[in-house]
């Protein structure tokens, strides 16, 4: 494969989230605010690379019975070097996050691209995989955080847009926006038009209801 | 490819991969640190300034904190002490409050008819901050306060003015409120409500209120509740009495006020 293909299928066509419905728990808890998203972003995408780089290097070495376990001590030992970065330069944003930079650590986007990815392919290739997932993995946290913040908080990355009526403007926010479980129906709604623009994506049912049987007259 | 499935093969891979990623970690948390301790004070600062009414944006903390002295006080008794005269406590400056709640040796168990605010464990010592104006007398007093909401603790400070009863400020700096809702105790707007209350009725009991809905407009105790959180308004009512009350901050308040601290 190409390089660029490696970095831009992940975007739409393969998106680990729409596509390959994966770390979806993140992008419901972190997508609140704009600019914790976009931490995260870099968290996961710099996460992603890097695992991809390193179990890519050693994969000729790696024992297949403990594949897994080697996989997750890279991926966690990258995770807490991001992490204590992220404490010593960017305080505030990682106070928000919270727990959710060490729960990139079972993200299943990193352990699955390092599982199907960087265990056959190139230390080259591999980077590129896991930049490419990540910034899949960005675009849609981005798409999801800005109508969250937006008419959750009438902000965005913190400067006022629409004025919140508590605070003497006229936009009444939404509530629900605020709390994770709105990520889902818009996640639903992101995957709707996805699948409506690029048809290939679309599922075979995976059984189909048979119609009414009706009942025998007596 | 030879054969990596040997049991030797294992040990040397995964016991290799162990050290080099220990190394990794160690270095650097070891190297962070510094940093992560500055930025840890600073924010603890930045709180008790905000509390205090100090603080504006783009200030320069460290040169604001100048003005700040930390003293230790012992809650049951409502004096100031020294830390070189406590045990287990190494300088003012290294003791951390919250800490110490979970210190046997420098805290005591609640029980339940006792603890109104849920801390479950009070510390014996409480450091505040004092605040001088230049001519040298009390201008501000910042209390730390904490108790817990619906979710779990609020940590904040109250800052009081030099009668040691109207309120400068008030807010928390850590808590899990949900937002929008309860999380509303950092919306500036209800903070700006608090300065200006009086927490003391004139015959000294602890008059401060959190009511459901809008307070009246010329009451001196009474603060609007935040909507949609009963149980986080309910939190916070009962741990600012608390604080405020007899096993909290009034025998200091006390003291202050006869200039016995």
């Amino acid at each position: 494969m190409k390089a660029k293909e490696l970095l831009v299928t992940p975007i739409i066509q393969n998106n680990p989230i729409a596509l390959q419905i994966l770390g979806i728990c993140s992008a419901l808890a972190v997508t609140g605010s704009l600019k914790v998203t976009l931490v995260m972003c870099v968290a996961l995408t710099t996460v992603t690379a890097f695992s991809n780089l390193f179990v890519s290097l050693v994969r000729n070495h790696i024992p297949n019975n403990i594949r897994i376990i080697v996989q997750m001590t890279i991926i966690a030992s990258l995770v807490i070097v991001v992490d204590q970065v992220l404490k010593a330069v960017a305080y505030d944003v990682s106070k928000q996050l919270s727990v959710f930079v060490g729960l990139i650590i079972t993200n299943c986007i990193v352990m699955g691209r390092a599982e199907a990815f960087a265990m056959k392919n190139g230390p080259g290739a591999s980077l590129l995989d896991g930049i490419g997932n990540g910034l899949g993995y960005s675009a849609l946290l981005i798409a999801i955080a800005i109508p969250r913040e937006l008419f959750g908080a009438g902000k965005l990355l913190g400067y006022e847009i629409l004025p919140l009526a508590t605070e003497g403007g006229w936009y009444v926010s939404n509530g629900l926006l605020l709390l994770p479980p709105s990520s889902f129906f818009i996640i639903g709604l992101i995957i709707w038009g996805i699948r409506a623009y690029d048809k290939a994506q679309v599922e075979e049912p995976d059984f189909k209801i048979s119609p009414n049987t009706k009942p025998a007259e007596a | 490819m030879a054969n990596n499935d040997t049991i030797k093969k294992t040990l040397i891979v995964a016991l290799s991969l162990c050290i080099v990623c220990s190394i990794v970690v160690s270095t650097a948390a070891v190297v962070l640190k510094p940093a992560q301790d500055a930025n840890k004070k600073l924010d603890f600062n930045k709180n008790i300034l905000a509390a205090a009414g100090l603080m504006t944006d783009g200030a320069d903390v460290n040169e604001l904190m100048k003005k700040v002295t930390p003293k230790l006080v012992d809650l049951s008794t409502g004096k100031f002490v020294s830390a070189e005269d406590v045990d287990g406590i190494v300088s003012i400056d290294a003791y951390d409050q919250n800490k110490a709640a979970k210190d046997p040796a420098l805290s005591e168990t609640l029980t339940a008819a006792n603890d109104p605010a849920k801390i479950l464990r009070k510390e014996k010592y409480a450091k505040v901050y004092l605040i001088n104006n230049d001519s040298g007398s009390l201008e501000t007093i910042v209390l730390p306060v904490k108790g817990y909401g619906l979710w779990g603790q609020l940590y904040g400070f109250m800052a009081l003015g030099s009668d040691l009863n109207t309120v400068v400020g008030t807010g928390f700096y850590d808590h899990k409120e949900t937002p929008g809702l309860g999380g509303e105790v950092d919306n500036p707007l209800w903070k700006a409500i608090w300065v200006g209350k009086e927490m003391y009725s004139t015959n000294g009991d602890v008059a401060v209120r959190i009511l459901k809905g809008k307070a009246p407009k010329d009451s001196k105790h009474e603060i609007d509740g935040l909507s949609g959180a009963t149980l986080t308004t309910r939190g916070l009512e009962n741990l600012y009495r608390y604080w405020l009350g007899e096993n909290g901050y009034r025998p200091l308040l006390n003291n202050l006020q006869k200039g016995e601290a």
